[in-house]
């Protein structure tokens, strides 16, 4: 590591750190390729949970998407298909059923979902249990990033697509809910809509993150990044960018630690998208050291 | 089948010695009571035994002897047994203090005595160490077992004089059908030339392999334990495999099917998935017997050389 701290002073060093692992080896140009995907769908989707004050329902999701994509592996094998497909039937039932359940009886939204992801859980756990091979399945729910071939890039290419065009659309309704729920639920029968779609891209992007990151950490490329953006804006627009971009920084920078330390990847991933959020939570602009320098000038104005 | 039956008649055996009997199960009566260590040696001893001799084997087919540590009844089977068997080398360096704790009075023997070692793999990764231990996997050169057949012959000789003929002769036949062996793998090598004779593979018991039959074994770089894969490890292997032209790639520690695809893409070598048989053998099928192993071994390394 030293030498390569040293080697980074020069310009020639400062390619070796940063541009020849990916000239070199395909598989750091797909895992790259993979997390811009991710960064451009992921990110801007936990800002919106955030605002709604669901960072963790997408924790719970997360773990709802488990055992459907263990199902599908279980019949057909390490298959993208077959796991995508488990991954987001068991994501869009518990999210279905239990939205259901929320608005229409006494029970609130997080109750709720608790209870029908850890029955998912628990159906998962016990379907894989009884078939065996949990080997092979601790690999599955674990980082993939490394090993992202074409069919998996595509499907994160048109997952994030699908996302954006869907985040357009909800745009309006999204925004207004955000701000005031029970205005938007008064006066729109959009409501509803904007958020069982929200859920249902909740699911596709969770998969695509599982795809890449693994179920554990996949739900980190959302929460993390928009809560870190959270610290520098109020502006929904540019705290959308800036999520993204502190995502795909986290993933380029966490695959290079990864090349250079010898350190698994996801998790190191994962672990700049936490120093991100640690800084911005210091120095950003609405961050605890930021306020102090700010407070003075609120003053004067 | 014959495994089954093997451990139902152990069973059985351990039942009547458990009830206070002396008279073992089984209508022929062995003439002696054996102790091997470990599975490969076991199949030894009975091709030279054959039904004068009862073999009972302390770290069955699949169990990995670096780690044994004995059961009380198997202990029990040492104590009784007139004859004990081990590899010697400090594979199976457990057995000395068994055989003390057991109360064992009967006669040892070191079935690779008079073996000139290979030094082991430790020095081959240039950590310096001045003193590299012996490698014990002398079974991996078939001419080499001759010595451990003659060894065994010997020490079933010294202990049931009566059978030593029926011994002398088992031995001289099995050394036969060794040599056959021994000209087999090299006539199968023999289509492969030289510089495609490189294979990475993560067992580290090929040494005596590699020196008889012409063939390089490197350890895999990068990917050598089972946890999560870091870029730079994916990177070394793959790094590894594009300079050393491997031929054959055998990772059991990877066992993620996905990765082992994302480097068949960059390196243009597939990992194969059968398994090679390095310090015991298989529970069943063609694997089960020594003679078997390194038939299936031989041929599993040449077919994924020749599937490049």
């Amino acid at each position: 590591m030293s030498a390569d701290m040293l080697d980074g002073l020069s310009l020639a060093g400062l390619w070796a750190l940063l541009i020849e692992p990916f000239l070199e080896f395909g598989f750091m140009r797909r895992a790259l390729a993979g997390c811009l995907a991710l960064s451009v769908s992921a990110a801007p989707m936990g800002v919106f949970l955030m605002l709604r004050r669901m960072s963790m329902t997408g924790d719970a999701m997360a773990h709802a998407i488990l055992p459907g994509a263990a199902i599908g592996y279980l019949f057909a094998g390490l298959s993208l298909g077959a796991m995508t497909i488990g991954g987001i039937v068991a994501g869009l039932v518990v999210a279905v059923a239990s939205g259901l359940v929320a608005r229409g009886t006494v029970l609130r939204e997080d109750a709720s979902m608790a209870a029908f992801y850890l029955i998912s859980l628990a159906l998962g756990v016990l379907i894989v249990s009884t078939r065996g091979n949990n080997v092979d399945l601790l690999h599955v729910l674990f980082g993939t990033v490394l090993s992202l071939d074409d069919p998996a890039l595509w499907l994160l290419v048109g997952i994030a697509g699908f996302t954006l065009l869907g985040l357009a659309v909800l745009y309006r309704p999204l925004v207004l809910e955000c701000l005031d729920p029970a205005f938007l639920r008064s006066v729109s029968r959009w409501s509803p809509v904007s958020h069982y779609g929200f859920l249902a891209l909740l699911v596709i992007n969770l998969v695509a993150g599982f795809h890449a990151l693994g179920t554990l950490m996949s739900v980190g490329l959302m929460v993390l990044p928009a809560a870190g953006a959270r610290f520098w804006t109020r502006a929904i627009g540019p705290m959308l960018a800036l999520a993204s971009g502190f995502a795909l920084l986290a993933c380029t920078v966490g695959l290079l630690v990864s090349y250079h330390a010898d350190w698994p990847t996801s998790p190191v991933i994962v672990m700049v998208l936490g120093l991100l959020y640690l800084g911005s939570l210091l120095v950003g602009r609405q961050g605890l050291l930021g306020r102090l320098w700010r407070s003075p000038v609120h003053l004067k104005a | 089948m014959q495994p089954v039956f093997k451990s139902l008649r152990l069973a059985a055996v351990s039942l009547v010695t458990a009830a206070g009997l002396c008279a073992p199960a089984g209508a022929a009566e062995p003439a002696l009571r054996v102790v091997a260590s470990f599975s490969i040696l076991g199949d030894l001893v009975r091709q030279v035994g054959g039904e004068r001799v009862a073999v009972e084997v302390l770290v069955g087919p699949g169990s990995d002897a670096h780690v044994y540590s004995p059961k009380p009844a198997q202990a029990k089977q040492v104590g009784q047994a007139q004859l004990v068997f081990s590899n010697g080398m400090g594979f199976d360096g457990w057995m000395a203090r068994l055989l003390k704790s057991a109360g064992f009075k009967g006669r040892h023997v070191v079935a690779s005595a008079g073996i000139q070692p290979l030094k082991g793999a430790a020095d081959e990764h240039g950590h310096g160490h001045a003193h590299a231990a012996a490698d014990p996997h002398v079974w991996q050169d078939v001419a080499r077992v001759q010595a451990y057949v003659k060894n065994i012959a010997q020490g079933l000789c010294a202990a049931d004089a009566a059978g030593c003929d029926s011994y002398r002769s088992n031995a001289a036949a099995y050394g036969q059908q060794l040599d056959a062996l021994d000209q087999e793998i090299r006539r199968a090598w023999s289509a492969i030339p030289a510089q495609q004779r490189l294979v990475i593979s993560s067992h580290d018991a090929f040494g005596y392999y590699a020196s008889a039959y012409g063939v390089r074994f490197l350890a895999p770089q990068g990917v050598s334990t089972d946890s999560e894969a870091s870029a730079q490890g994916v990177a070394r292997l793959v790094r590894q495999i594009r300079q050393e032209k491997a031929s054959a790639l055998f990772v059991e520690s990877i066992a993620d099917p996905r990765l082992i695809e994302q480097i068949a893409r960059e390196t243009g070598l597939k990992a194969s998935s059968e398994g090679l048989y390095s310090d015991s053998l298989a529970p069943q099928g063609e694997a089960a017997s020594y003679l078997g192993m390194m038939r299936y071994n031989t041929r599993v390394l040449i077919a994924a050389i020749q599937r490049r």
